[in-house]
């Protein structure tokens, strides 16, 4: 633990992508191979199970800290991170733990046969056996999640360069689903094949935004200019729903979303479709709420994901079936390195075989000449419930992650309203003890309904001027939400609105965002909530 | 009842009965300086009466002002009401203003820290019924650590950039923070250069007849290879600035009692964040308003609320009060890398977040 612990410490001292790299290295090269995997599992989000939920950590910190509970909730919205929190209110403790990580992990994982009292005591003990930065770690392997500034790219950078495999090879290694208990580090580096894991999908390939913010918008001739001759490349509706790999491999199936999370059983009517796949394939796709042939509204969908049980009722009114643009495996070979056009050839291939077309529906491509052609159609994206255009060239590999250059998406801009902040409150992460989440309300006859909150895109220097602004025009307080005086005016941007009876509005909005201050508007010149939902039909 | 000897009124601290103000921020006749930093003495007054050693601090920011000076412990009476200063630690010429009429007692804390920096008068406890205390770091998750140690991690830190050849930038408040560090460092090794706005400072204290260490200016002729085995002293406002990336490759220090938190001190973007205040910490703060004595307890800045109610269930008198004070010193600044815009998460990343 004393080895993770200086890795956290050390990666927190330094802001330079080397040094971080370095850092990484010297971890790998001074720990035991079973940590070795316990960091790379930690590191890419596949957390050990909580054994003593958050509610009963958070009770006996309190208890150890020896500070009133509330006292405790406000220092933590001061920090932002619960594990810290925790380890900053507990008294000082002398010791230092000579235990590696495996061996505190493997503790942690005993205490799921234990009791209450057993576990309570067990943690108890162990605060008092570790120095403060050690209690930190300790503290995120039972509470957090591990986002600590160092992105799965640079892990494995680091890996790449101390095994000498290269990154897409090793970040294909580290996808889907293992734990460190049942993949060892020998087995990392030595040579594979699919049939090792045939659960396993490929890295996504991700396309890069062509205007970054909504601010930067580009037109054809700047698309063009940046991308070269409309003929290279092909052009698809960027759908929205969920991004899917979906896998048929030894006679089973698996649907994997972005996120690496295994989601096959959230959506049993693609079931079928995928049986019937030829084995050794693999589908990169969207998988959307349908209806009669057409893409539903993400909003649609977004009612059945949180569900565990789905119920007759939310398959009928909510049925789901997959938008599929690209094959990145074909009878059991890995064909990512075929270009964009051989690799479509091959998908058209099953999607004639297919007996299920109304689930397996092919990603329609966009026939045009020339940049200003597609232009035009962008415009017709809400129409068609599409997020913008994805552009994708011809000749191109299926690459590993977020690269620039043959995968590009171009996003309709948002739509927006002036409105009126009301309440504001602490953020989490770099935002702690600012505030930087805010709730925006717009004009209902003489009266404010709050109808978003929203807490990205300001400058931190707006930030710093908006705290300044929320602490000393604090109308009231609710626990960690303030009710400030309605002054302040932004323009917020949506990526799309919809009905909604669970909020005071009668609306509920998508993505919402701040697009900037105006500091020119005064409060009377923000929206109305009749001009919102005059939005809705559009 | 009778009018408080002191009021919190939209000008500062007031004692009618003596017609003075305590660390005023609109202008007035008479005022009584805690410490010369820009949220304690505002410019415009027409008298100004501060400790001896914030003279020249003084008259260098705020210009030809009418100030008279005293001493630690020196009793100044205006119509009736006794004034006197005491230590409060916070920065060299801090004091603590003591008022006193008809046996009443009021002690205004002004900024202050209760460990011993070795540069500032420690901090002196007096005993009175009324304290008003600042309380920038009023929550217990502040707690710092010896300063013996600290200077131990950043002249460490100072060695390494020396060896790798980086040029090390080290940043604080020009009065206070500054000369903290200064007095701190290990001269052997290497040469302390100074920000022009910090070495202002340091000639005001000098002339104040303060003894610092030896620094030299950067100024257009300072020798890039020469600075980078030594190391800048540089003010808040310098940082990510052209003035400050002329001597990259450099490794930046922030100092700041904020470093505590490590979301604070990502947002601050600093290679190296420092635990060092000139504030009394948790533990601080309450053994400081429990050595007073007091019957009753205000607070002026910094996490009033919460600290307020802690103090009154532990059996205090407190009460928050509304003032300006803060948000200036202890303030980061907004570096120019930080400039860029939060990303929003695109759409793709919190359907991930659904998903899961």
């Amino acid at each position: 633990m004393k080895a993770f612990a200086q890795l956290f410490l050390s990666l927190d001292e330094t802001n330079k992508t080397n040094e971080k790299v370095r850092i990484l290295k010297d971890y790998f090269n001074s720990v035991p191979d079973s940590d070795k995997m316990h960091m790379l599992a930690l590191f890419t989000g596949r957390r050990p199970k909580r054994p003593i939920n958050s509610t009963l950590i958070r009770t006996y910190a309190i208890e150890v800290s020896n500070i009133p509970q509330w006292l405790f909730e406000e220092s933590y919205h001061v920090v932002g991170d619960l594990a810290e929190t925790m380890s900053l209110l507990m008294p000082e403790s002398p010791n230092s733990s000579s235990k590696t990580l495996t061996e505190w992990i493997a503790e942690i994982n005993q205490q799921y046969t234990r009791t209450e009292e057993e576990r309570k005591l067990w943690l108890i003990e162990s605060w008092a056996m570790l120095d403060a930065q050690e209690r930190f770690v300790f503290n995120k392997l039972l509470t957090g999640s591990f986002r600590i500034g160092v992105s799965q790219s640079l892990v494995v950078k680091a890996l790449a360069d101390i095994t000498g495999i290269e990154a897409p090879a090793l970040t294909h290694r580290i996808m889907g689903s293992w734990m460190p208990e049942d993949y060892s580090y020998d087995q990392l580096i030595r040579e594979q094949n699919a049939a090792d894991n045939i659960s396993r999908p490929y890295p996504f390939f991700l396309a890069y935004p062509i205007q970054e913010t909504s601010e930067k918008r580009k037109n054809a001739e700047e698309v063009g200019a940046a991308l070269g001759p409309a003929d290279e490349w092909q052009a698809e509706w960027k759908w929205d729903g969920i991004r899917a790999q979906m896998i048929k491999r030894g006679g089973q199936i698996f649907i994997w979303s972005r996120g690496e999370d295994l989601a096959t059983e959230k959506f049993p009517e693609l079931h079928p479709f995928l049986n019937a796949l030829p084995d050794g394939t693999v589908l990169d796709g969207e998988i959307l709420s349908f209806q009669n042939d057409l893409p539903l509204s993400f909003s649609v969908l977004q009612t059945r994901i949180g569900r565990k049980n789905l119920t007759k009722k939310i398959l009928a009114d909510s049925p789901v079936a997959t938008i599929v643009y690209d094959c990145l495996e074909y009878a059991g070979e890995d064909i990512r390195y075929k270009s964009q056009s051989e690799r479509r050839e091959t998908l058209e291939g099953l999607y004639q075989q297919t007996k299920f077309p109304e689930v397996f529906n092919l990603s329609r491509l966009i026939t045009f000449k020339t940049w200003e052609e597609l232009e035009t159609i962008r415009e017709q994206s809400r129409v068609m419930i599409a997020e913008g255009i994805m552009l994708k060239r011809k000749n191109a590999s299926y690459q590993v992650g977020r690269k620039r250059g043959d995968w590009w998406k171009w996003k309709i801009d948002p739509l927006s309203v002036d409105a009126v902040m009301i309440y504001a409150q602490k953020g989490h992460g770099r935002r702690a003890d600012l505030y930087t989440d805010y709730t925006f309300a717009v004009w209902d006859g003489d009266k404010l309904v709050p109808f978003a909150k929203a807490y990205s895109g300001l400058t931190d220097a707006e930030i710093n001027k908006v705290d300044y602004f929320v602490k000393r025009n604090t109308l009231e307080k609710f626990g960690p939400v303030r009710t400030v005086k309605p002054e302040l005016v932004f323009e917020i941007g949506f990526e799309g609105i919809n009905k909604s009876s669970r909020h005071k509005s009668g609306i509920a909005l998508r993505f919402p965002r701040i697009l900037r201050w105006r500091t020119d508007k005064p409060k009377e010149e923000a929206d109305t909530l009749d001009s919102l939902k005059a939005l809705l039909n559009e | 009842m009778a009018k408080p000897l002191l009021e919190f009124t939209d000008r500062g601290i007031y004692c009618e009965q003596g017609r003075f103000y305590i660390d005023p921020w609109k202008p007035v006749d008479d005022a009584v300086i805690t410490h010369a930093h820009a949220d304690h003495a505002y410019i415009g007054h027409k008298n100004y009466l501060a400790h001896h050693l914030s003279r020249e601090v003084m008259l260098y920011r705020l210009g030809d002002i009418n100030l008279r000076t005293i001493e630690y412990g020196e009793t100044v009476t205006k119509h009736g009401v006794k004034i006197s200063m005491f230590p409060a630690g916070h920065v060299i010429g801090s004091a603590q203003i003591r008022v006193e009429y008809k046996g009443v007692v009021w002690v205004v804390s002004g900024d202050y820290k209760t460990d011993d920096d070795g540069i500032s008068t420690p901090f002196e406890p007096v005993k009175c019924q009324h304290f008003i205390s600042e309380c920038t770091f009023g929550m217990p998750v502040y707690s710092w650590k010896p300063q013996s140690e600290i200077f131990t991690e950043v002249n460490n830190w100072w060695r390494t950039n020396v060896q790798n050849g980086v040029a090390t930038v080290i940043v604080g408040y020009s009065l206070g923070k500054a000369q903290r560090i200064l007095q701190n460092l290990d001269l052997s090794i290497g040469k302390v250069y100074t920000h022009g706005v910090i070495e202002n400072t340091n000639e005001a204290l000098r002339r104040n007849g303060v003894i610092l260490n030896p620094t030299e200016r950067i100024t257009f002729e300072s020798v890039k290879d020469e600075v980078r085995k030594g190391i800048i002293i540089a003010p808040p406002s310098s940082v990510g600035t052209p003035w400050m990336r002329k001597f990259g490759p450099y490794s930046f220090g922030y100092c700041s009692g904020w470093m505590a938190i490590r979301g604070a001190k990502r947002r601050r973007a600093a290679d190296r964040g420092f635990i060092m205040s000139d504030h009394a910490d948790w533990n601080g703060l309450v053994s400081a308003i429990d050595a007073t004595g007091c019957e009753s307890v205000y607070l002026t800045h910094g996490y009033t609320a919460s600290f307020t109610r802690y103090l009154n269930e532990i059996g205090f008198n407190a009460s928050e009060v509304h003032t300006l004070y803060g948000g200036e010193e202890e303030e980061a600044p907004v570096t120019e890398g930080e400039e860029k815009k939060e990303t929003t998460p695109s759409g793709d990343e919190v359907k991930e977040e659904i998903v899961s």
